[in-house]
């Protein structure tokens, strides 16, 4: 059935024409028998703007390495929902539908995601009235009936200086039943305003995707602008780009391993991560000036280079954070109290995790073998071959253990090709995008995949650019995480996933 | 006389010492210089100095929650002797009106936060009264077995008979007690590993989420009563870990402000080198306290 798609790779562009328009049943069909078969949604959005909806959906498959494309029209107002049979599709639908103003029949929990007005003039999915102010987080939310059962709402504020997102527990006593999160309080409508672009201020917005994964979206964007620009990127900053990118795994894997131990209140972990992570960033400030990677990349390269001086300077600091990051997770991890704390929390099995279509770290401490930088390899991952770590438990232990093994890979990885930079420029230029094509990009982000794709119109302008930030696959992970758990425990499994808010929300 | 007023002065002027030493040991456990020693007097100073916000939906019983649990602490310290000092206050039975104060005190927080209406308060209130159900038993069982001892039912009696020498005649019992003991003032000060008072989250919070609504004096009242409540309980547990003497007055207030200062040390130690329990593995600590206090009860009873 995949057959009747396009297939291409990671950090490539096909012109339209040779996508295959299917009908909106073999789309469909396409779609559920290509999940079927070890094939992942990547993206799935409409182009709300026209008054039949053209559909688009990406899928990937990791063994081969293979992106596949699929698009059809929709032509009236009503979308069958393939969510009951493939729940990994559940948030794309409630995002199509709110976007392009599509009933989704059959969907399970057809509610809106980000709260804004459809695209499309005078469509809305839920009928409701023009005057109606759309209250972020304003709608029904999941119920259990009986005496006994208590409702608690986290959120939007939280005491912590975080992301606001709201969060409903069902609880008996200090069990947690169901968990119900909703987003949308971060809605800045990107994907919106990028219609019609591109502009110099573009790169800087995908920096602000999700401020934590500069580099990941930032590199992402870049490599939809080469694959439209038909660019072939230097070696010199193909490396940059890759020490760019671990540096900012391994900032907030360090920073987060931290925020596990102060959240079971152990405190010298806590403390310590919190101040290596903090000579992390600093690193990635040698790299461009801003310690979040703001600036480092622009389409076609790097915007600075790395002098022997600053290399030298960079791998005498990695040194001493790997010492010093070495002993403070050591330290927690030989500590029994932590582990039996960790141990057994926030399971997600691997079959779960499969149907959800989980990224990233998430996926890997449940057992998936799943990693753009291996199976759909970028940049300098073409030449340096990272070794996954997986987990097998799925719980809060294995997400930790996982970040920490990756952590401890993207330090061998930075300190290796510190040492070896190739010689060269580090810009590149970039032709004007074509008309009519369709070009994708995957990134393995700190949090996992991240996924630009982009859709030109006559003028070479963005038709549509669609951003799929990890979190968007891994949420519905963190609220099945929780079911059965104590509730006490659940800001410890939101720690282990640590998802983004903004970077969902767009 | 004098011993009188050196009694008040250490329990109004002591207690957030106690906390800022936790603090600062804390600290060096985690290669921070930490906040000064006198941070806590500075914060409650501060706290008393500021407005309150009531919310409509409270009656009075919030308002006097604050007040009805320092007034039932600050009674209680007058029971206990410090040191090796008698207390103010001393008669037949007082032990039992020494526990019961502090099931007062948390009677009026529990309602206090009741009040309020909030899941959160409430989730807090219902694990403080489930945990202190299992660690009331522990306390009495100890003080039973001290007063079996001491042939006394003064609490003044009771915590000034322990010396060296009983230590030696009847050690086993006394080092289960001990035991049992310090998970107590562990569990009733909400220090690791039963509760975190230094974080933010509120659905693992036990004693900081019941008081999460208070603001202003309130809240500083709330920050004292705490620091009261270690101060005390502390005093109990080293009156029966170190009854040591020197024979002079004023060198055994040394002594026990020393002893007071040790104990906080401790506690922060204990708090930097190992993580939260579960909620679900509290009551099993817990139950294993009593466990311990009632073989020291057997060991004294032979």
């Amino acid at each position: 059935m995949i057959a009747a798609a396009r297939t291409l790779y990671n950090g490539s562009s096909v012109p339209l024409a040779e996508v295959p328009e299917l009908s909106l049943d073999r789309f469909l069909e396409t779609i559920l028998d290509a999940t079927g078969h070890g094939w992942r949604v990547i993206a799935y959005f409409g182009l709300p703007d026209a008054a039949a909806t053209p559909l688009y959906c990406l899928l990937a498959e990791g063994t081969t390495s293979r992106l596949a494309a699929l698009r059809t029209v929709c032509q009236d107002e009503r979308l069958p929902s393939l969510t009951p049979a493939c729940p990994q599709l559940h948030l794309f639908e409630r995002e199509i539908a709110e976007q392009c103003g599509l009933v989704v029949d059959g969907h399970p929990w057809f509610k809106p995601l980000r709260f804004h007005r459809s695209w499309a003039p005078g469509r809305d999915a839920w009928q409701r009235p023009a005057d109606d102010p759309l209250t972020v987080g304003v709608m029904e939310f999941f119920q259990v009936a009986g005496d006994e059962v208590h409702e608690v709402a986290v959120g939007p504020v939280h005491a912590g200086i975080i992301e606001p997102g709201h969060f409903r527990f069902q609880c008996h006593g200090e069990e947690v039943f169901h968990l119900e999160i909703s987003l949308g309080f971060q809605h800045r409508g990107i994907e919106r305003r990028l219609v019609g672009g591109h502009d110099t201020r573009v790169m800087a917005l995908m920096e602000v995707v999700a401020g934590d994964t500069t580099i990941g979206h930032g590199l992402a964007h870049c490599m939809v602008m080469e694959a439209l620009g038909q660019a072939k990127v230097a070696p010199r900053p193909q490396v940059l780009r890759g020490i760019a990118l671990e540096l900012e795994r391994l900032a907030n894997h360090t920073g987060d391993l931290g925020a596990i131990a102060g959240d079971v209140g152990y405190l010298p972990t806590s403390s310590f991560c919190g101040r290596i992570r903090g000579d992390i960033l600093n690193m990635t400030a040698v790299l461009c000036g801003s310690r979040f990677g703001r600036g480092l990349l622009a389409p076609g390269g790097t915007r600075f280079d790395l002098t022997p001086d600053q290399c030298g300077d960079l791998l005498d600091r990695l040194r001493a954070v790997r010492r010093d990051l070495t002993d403070a997770v050591e330290l927690m991890r030989n500590t029994p109290s932590v582990m039996a704390r960790l141990e057994g929390i926030g399971q997600v099995e691997r079959e779960l995790a499969l149907e959800l279509g989980l990224v990233g770290p998430a996926a890997r401490a449940s057992g998936i073998k799943r990693d753009v930088r291996i199976d759909h390899p970028f940049g300098i991952y073409r030449m340096t071959h990272l070794p996954v770590a997986t987990g097998f438990h799925g719980d809060v232990c294995a997400r930790a253990t996982v970040r920490w093994q990756e952590a401890e890979k993207s330090l061998d990885f930075v300190e290796e090709q510190l040492q070896q930079i190739p010689a060269g420029t580090h810009r590149g230029e970039l032709a004007p995008p074509p008309a009519h094509h369709l070009a994708v990009a995957l990134t393995e982000g700190w949090r996992g995949e991240v996924c630009h794709v982009a859709l030109t119109d006559a003028d070479g302008r963005f038709a549509r650019y669609k951003i799929v930030d990890p979190s968007f696959h891994n949420w519905q992970g963190l609220a099945m995480a929780l079911r059965g758990q104590q509730i006490s425990d659940f800001p410890l499994c939101n720690k282990s996933f640590n998802l983004s808010y903004c970077g969902v929300d767009l | 006389m004098i011993d009188g007023i050196i009694h008040c002065l250490v329990v109004l002027l002591l207690p957030p010492l106690l906390i800022g030493i936790i603090t600062k040991t804390k600290a060096a456990f985690a290669g921070r210089v930490g906040a000064p020693l006198l941070q806590p007097y500075y914060d409650i100073l501060k706290l008393l100095r500021k407005g309150s916000v009531f919310s409509t939906t409270t009656t009075w019983l919030f308002r006097a929650g604050p007040l009805v649990t320092l007034a039932a602490i600050l009674t209680a310290s007058l029971l206990v002797p410090l040191g090796r000092h008698p207390a103010l206050i001393s008669f037949d039975g007082d032990l039992i009106l020494f526990a019961y104060l502090f099931g007062l005190a948390r009677f009026f927080t529990a309602s206090a936060a009741l009040d309020t209406g909030s899941s959160f308060e409430g989730m807090g209130a219902a694990r403080e009264v489930t945990f202190s159900c299992l660690a009331e038993p522990t306390l009495f069982v100890a003080l039973i077995t001290l007063a079996r001892i001491s042939g006394s039912l003064r609490l003044s009696t009771i915590l000034t008979y322990p010396t060296p020498a009983l230590w030696r005649a009847t050690g086993a019992s006394m080092l289960l007690l001990v035991a049992a003991l310090f998970i107590v003032l562990l569990a009733e000060n909400c220090r690791i590993p039963f509760d975190d008072p230094t974080t933010h989250l509120e659905l693992t919070m036990i004693h900081e989420v019941m008081v999460l609504d208070h603001s202003g004096p309130a809240f500083g009242l709330i920050l004292y009563g705490a620091a009261l409540k270690l101060l005390v309980l502390g005093a109990l547990f080293t009156a029966i870990a170190l009854p040591v003497s020197t024979g002079s007055d004023l060198a055994d207030w040394g002594l026990f402000l020393a002893s007071m200062a040790a104990l906080a040390v401790a506690i922060g130690v204990v708090e930097s080198v190992m993580a939260r329990l579960r909620l679900v593995r509290i009551p099993q600590l817990l139950v294993g306290a009593t466990i311990l206090s009632a073989f020291a009860m057997l060991l004294v009873l032979r």
